[in-house]
Parts: C-alpha cells; sequence; structure tokens
C-alpha cells in the first residue's frame, strides 16, 4: 500500500508520525494528544491512551479517553508535539476534570448572556 | 490534477494556510497530495494568542478539506505559465 509507505522523498503520508505523540485538532473545535497507532487515505486516526485536552481561559485538563478511531472526515489538522518543549505555556494551569467542566460552562453560559443581551438590543439598530 | 502540480511547484516556499476554523498558519511547505492536504513545516500560528495549544506543535499535516485560502509567496505564480496549463487542461491533453 503506497499511501503508508515510509517517507524517502516529500509525501503527505502520516507514516513518519506512526507512534508518535500527536496532537489532533477536530472540526468542532476538540483537541485530542495521543499516539497515532493507525492510519488511512482519509485521514481516519487510530489514537492510544488518547486525552481530550481542554483549554479555558488559562485553565487546562486533559481527561483520559483510552483507544480513539477517528473518522477521517472530522480531522483538521495532525501536529507533531514537540517532545523537547513543555505542550503548552508556562502561565498556563492544569485543573481537574470538575474544575475545567465549571470553567466551560461559565464560558459558555458568558457567551449566551452576551447573545441575548445583543439579541435584545437590536431593535436599538447599533452599529 | 492542475492545482495539484501547480501545488508541487510551490514545495519548500513559505507558504499560509487559512482553515475553515479561522486558524492560519504559516509555514514551509513541505508536500502536497492528490487530495491536496497539506504538511507544512516549522510552522507558526498567526494568532498565537488565540492557539495556545499550537505553541509546542513545529509540523503539521492539514486535511485538504478543510483548507479555505493558501496564500502564496509573491512570486509564487508565474500567472503565464498557470494560464497555458489552465487552457491545455481544458482542452483535455
Amino acid at each position: 500500500m503506497s499511501w503508508a509507505a515510509p517517507d524517502s522523498f516529500h509525501t503527505t503520508s502520516l507514516a513518519d508520525n506512526l507512534d508518535k505523540k500527536l496532537l489532533v485538532i477536530l472540526r468542532d473545535g476538540r483537541k485530542l494528544v495521543g499516539t497515532l497507532r493507525s492510519f488511512d487515505q482519509f485521514a481516519n486516526l487510530v489514537l492510544e491512551k488518547a486525552v481530550e485536552r481542554i483549554i479555558v481561559g488559562d485553565l487546562y485538563c486533559d481527561l483520559p479517553l483510552g483507544l480513539y478511531i477517528i473518522r477521517g472526515e472530522n480531522v483538521v489538522l495532525v501536529g507533531e508535539l514537540d517532545q523537547t518543549k513543555k505542550d503548552l505555556p508556562a502561565h498556563m494551569v492544569l485543573v481537574s476534570a470538575a474544575e475545567i467542566k465549571r470553567a466551560q460552562k461559565a464560558e459558555k453560559d458568558a457567551t449566551e448572556l452576551k447573545g441575548t443581551m445583543r439579541k435584545r438590543m437590536e431593535f436599538l439598530d447599533l452599529d | 490534477m492542475l492545482f495539484f502540480s501547480y501545488f508541487k511547484e510551490l514545495v519548500g516556499k513559505e507558504v499560509t494556510v487559512e482553515l475553515k476554523n479561522d486558524l492560519a498558519i504559516t509555514g514551509v511547505l513541505h508536500s502536497v497530495d492528490q487530495y491536496l492536504n497539506i504538511k507544512l513545516e516549522n510552522i507558526k500560528v498567526v494568532d498565537e494568542i488565540k492557539y495556545p495549544h499550537m505553541m509546542s506543535v513545529k509540523n503539521c499535516f492539514i486535511r485538504g478539506s478543510v483548507v479555505r485560502y493558501v496564500q502564496l509567496p509573491v512570486d509564487g505564480v508565474d500567472v503565464e505559465i498557470l494560464h497555458d496549463a489552465t487552457r491545455r487542461e481544458a482542452r483535455g491533453n
């Protein structure tokens, strides 16, 4: 299978990324981190020890998911994580799952509130 | 196949890829395939503050289907050649 051939010349094959720790960005904005174990021409991916990395402001949390098969159409980007560097900027704080869920909810509520306020003010015909 | 061939000529040049989720990434074009999937090296996210999770990503694979624009280097397009190639392709050879 040529698409899985190792990268002798420049190809877009993900073969060089096999067994590496990767960051996968999905179409819904979720970010998964895990070890790439398999892939195909549609960018269907198998991630081992996958975690979902949730970031809210300066807080972050890695929720363990396990072994994941990602359907290719949902994949936006596959990034190699530089193992010599920290994944995230130093000022970011690791918090518990409960805490990140709370922060996520607070952020969602704030956005919704902004939305309803804007709707209510629409009659003023701002801009 | 025209744009595939065209992108192959751009390998090694610096391009900015803007995705449908508004993420814009500048990097050296490493490779491209028939789906216009793109691999970039030495990337820099245009709005770094907004995407802290991209900080430690140096090389990445972008699925062709999520690309909105590719911004090319100024000397990236030889309009004459592209023009000719388009006509040739339209004629079917």
